[in-house]
């Protein structure tokens, strides 16, 4: 018998057992992904264009301010011009769903690799494995398991982008300051408490960062995906280029950049806390008792000084 | 280790609140090895040198006192803030017990271990560890939160802990917003708010500036004069050992050198590491007139038959300008300066000795610190006489001398 060792084909092996054995368990798992995607398709694509413009430009208003309401108003109306609305929902649905999928076991297991120096080392190979194993790799298993469509292009895209949300999670708590850590033990918090109370809170920041990392890697999946059906604004680029047809090709890009421009600053706003409009308005409240108050604070240290001396 | 408590300034009772009994902590891997060569009595860098851990507090037993006032003190890196988390074990002491109101913490669970947190202890740190994304108001509330207590009842508690340090005005600003010294009176409101009996505070003012420092002393004094608790304080800076301590502990690589009332320390200091301390204290403060007073100058007592030709001759010969003269019982009666002196006898006066005391030189009492006397001993053109309270000679102060002391000190 020839004992020639072959990786391939032993990778070749474990997705024929999969296939064979786990067929209800996979099919459980195209079934809920499957309501996640298919709930937020059918609700964004339902929606019309002028409410989707509407409310994605009052979010920058809100998020970011009213220079990048103002833009983003126009270039998602330019993208229903360019008569890629639908298109431009579907990918943001498999976007938002992949993101969703990837934040729920994300930040779980980036908190895991925080609390455990041996989990964090178990992770991290499996965590470069998804972010550096070319996409189509793992596109033609995903597509055996899961069939065509935007199933198997949900999958792949929340292995290619959940790496981010974990690192910065796992890195954010463990940048939180000891003394933070301290003052929460030494105060008696249990180590849920401590968590809840005082790691996440200050990692927040840099959670957020993954979250927007993480969005911004589906999107750049979104052309991938759609060689397995997946659907969406990869669609036009890829008929763009199977055609030569160049024109197709840059609206279905600038589309998905458009996309990603929005996106990108709604989520970072996130991150940092608050800022434009809702943040404008706080500022000026802040601001003014800032003033009153440091018109208070100001004599009263005076005094307290004038008293120590 | 018994410790005499004499001398307590404070309400400190004579009960045993904290207890240590040769506590270890050592860091580092092999910990077994470095704690019996320890035990055998090997230094800290020896035992670094061979096993690689670091003796953090070295056969620490001492008691502290319910209602004292405890300073921990020592150069960075003696284990003063190591010692002072083994007390609430955020650091995990490596043998030793240590008891608190009776119970050894050391083998508690740790369920028992969060209860003695949230109930009977709380901790100000150095860099105030307020946390950034709560408002004054719900940092001053963080350990009652976390202990479960309702949320009418841990806002009026911490509502009344920030205005027990004058900062209730500022219970919905964000600790941004606030400067050094309220972020540390925040830090304060939050330990005190759930009324614990032990306060540990780790170099609590050292970040704030000299005059805010001492605001907060005072601040933590009156505190403690509302109502008594046993405060555990570490720091590096004498001079706040000395204005807020009972009693000071003293800790070089680890081992406590010196446990004593700030008198004892400055009196009595161990070694000359202790000694080492008075560099960076103002001398002038801790030191009477009579500790630095030197009996070196020429005294003649003045009786009956003394020879004035005797006694110039003594000056002339050690050539000195001025003599102390005092009575047979060591009364101090007056300074005589040469010149003088021979100006007298040349016109014949009786008791050439009173009519030659110098005129502008006044005793100095023996109790006065000295930087009271600092000026008058600049001024004065002779050493000032120092006299205890009966009025006895005790020695002078030279300018020289003075500048000696300063020096040797600062």
């Amino acid at each position: 018998m020839d004992f020639k060792f072959s990786v391939g084909h032993g990778a070749d092996v474990a997705v024929n057992y999969i296939l064979d054995n786990f067929t209800p368990a996979l099919d459980a798992i195209a079934a809920a992904i499957g309501f996640v995607t298919g709930g937020i398709q059918s609700l964004l694509v339902s929606t019309p264009p002028v409410a989707g413009i509407a409310i994605l430009a009052a979010l920058s208003l809100w998020r970011v301010g009213w220079k990048f309401a103002i833009f983003a108003l126009l270039s998602l109306a330019l993208i229903d011009h360019m008569g890629l609305w639908q298109g431009t929902m579907e990918t943001l649905s498999l976007v938002l769903s992949a993101t969703i999928i990837a934040v729920v076991i994300g930040i779980p297991a980036g908190i895991a690799m925080a609390r455990s120096d041996r989990v964090a080392s178990l992770l991290r190979p499996l965590l470069d494995l998804m972010q550096t194993m070319p996409a189509f790799v793992y596109l033609i298993p995903a597509a055996m398991f899961f069939g065509l469509g935007a199933v198997p292009g949900t999958i792949a895209t929340v292995i290619f982008a959940m790496p981010p949300v974990v690192r910065l999670t796992n890195l954010g708590i463990r940048q939180v300051h000891s003394e933070f850590i301290e003052a929460g033990l030494a105060f008696g918090c249990t180590p849920s408490q401590l968590l809840l109370k005082v790691q996440l809170p200050n990692a927040m920041p840099s959670i957020m960062a993954g979250v927007n990392q993480t969005i911004m890697l589906s999107l750049s999946m979104v052309v991938i995906s759609s060689m397995i059906g997946a659907g969406g604004l990869g669609n036009s680029v890829l008929t763009g280029i199977q055609r030569l047809d160049v024109g197709a090709g840059f609206e279905g890009g600038l589309a998905v950049v458009i996309l990603a421009v929005i996106l990108d600053r709604i989520t970072q706003s996130f991150g940092k806390g608050s800022s434009g409009f809702l943040s404008f308005l706080a500022f000026r409240k802040a601001s003014g008792r800032n003033q009153t108050g440091s018109s208070v604070r100001v004599p009263a240290d005076d005094e307290r000084r004038s008293a120590a001396a | 280790m018994p410790n005499h408590i004499e001398n307590l300034k404070s309400n400190a009772s004579k009960i045993s609140k904290v207890s240590l009994s040769n506590v270890y902590k050592v860091f580092g891997h092999n910990s077994g090895h470095a704690l019996e060569m320890a035990h055998a009595g090997r230094s800290k860098s020896e035992i670094h040198a061979s096993t690689g851990c670091t003796i953090g507090v070295d056969d620490a037993s001492f008691d502290i006192m319910d209602g004292e006032t405890f300073v921990i003190m020592g150069l960075s890196g003696s284990g003063k803030s190591t010692l002072l988390r083994l007390l609430n074990r955020l650091i995990e002491p490596t043998s030793g017990s240590i008891e608190i109101d009776g119970r050894d913490i050391t083998n508690m669970s740790k369920r028992e271990l969060i209860e003695l947190r949230r109930r009977d202890m709380s901790m100000v740190f150095q860099s105030f560890a307020l946390l950034p994304n709560r408002n004054v108001l719900n940092n001053a509330a963080f350990g009652l939160e976390v202990a479960g207590v309702g949320e009418a009842e841990r806002t009026g508690k911490a509502l009344a802990a920030l205005d027990a340090v004058g900062l209730k005005a500022y219970a919905q600003s964000r600790p941004d917003e606030l400067s050094g010294g309220m972020k540390q009176r925040v830090g304060l409101a939050r330990a005190l708010a759930s009324e614990p009996t032990i306060l540990l505070m780790d170099e609590a003012f050292s970040a704030l500036d000299p005059l805010i420092r001492a605001e907060m002393q005072d601040e933590l004094m009156r505190l403690q004069g509302e109502n008594s608790r046993t405060i555990i304080f570490v720091s590096h800076d004498l001079d706040e050992a000395m204005r807020i301590g009972d009693r000071i502990c003293i800790m070089q690589h680890g081992k406590v050198v010196q446990v004593g009332t700030p008198d004892e320390i400055v009196s009595k200091p161990a070694n000359d590491y202790v000694r080492s301390f008075f560099r960076n204290v103002d001398v002038s403060q801790v030191f009477k007139a009579g500790d630095i007073a030197r009996n070196s100058q020429l005294t003649i007592i003045d009786r009956q038959g003394v020879s004035v030709a005797a006694t110039l001759e003594q000056m002339e010969h050690s050539g000195r300008d001025v003599a102390i003269v005092v009575g047979r019982d060591r009364k101090y009666h007056g300074m005589i300066s040469q010149d003088a002196l021979i100006e007298k006898v040349k016109a014949k006066v009786a008791e050439p000795y009173r009519n030659a005391f110098v005129e502008d030189v006044e005793p100095i009492a023996a109790g006065e610190s000295v930087s009271n006397v600092l000026g008058r001993v600049a001024e004065s053109r002779w050493p000032v006489p120092v006299v205890d309270d009966q009025g006895r000679y005790v020695g002078s102060i030279s300018k020289s001398s003075l500048l000696e002391t300063l020096y040797r000190a600062g």
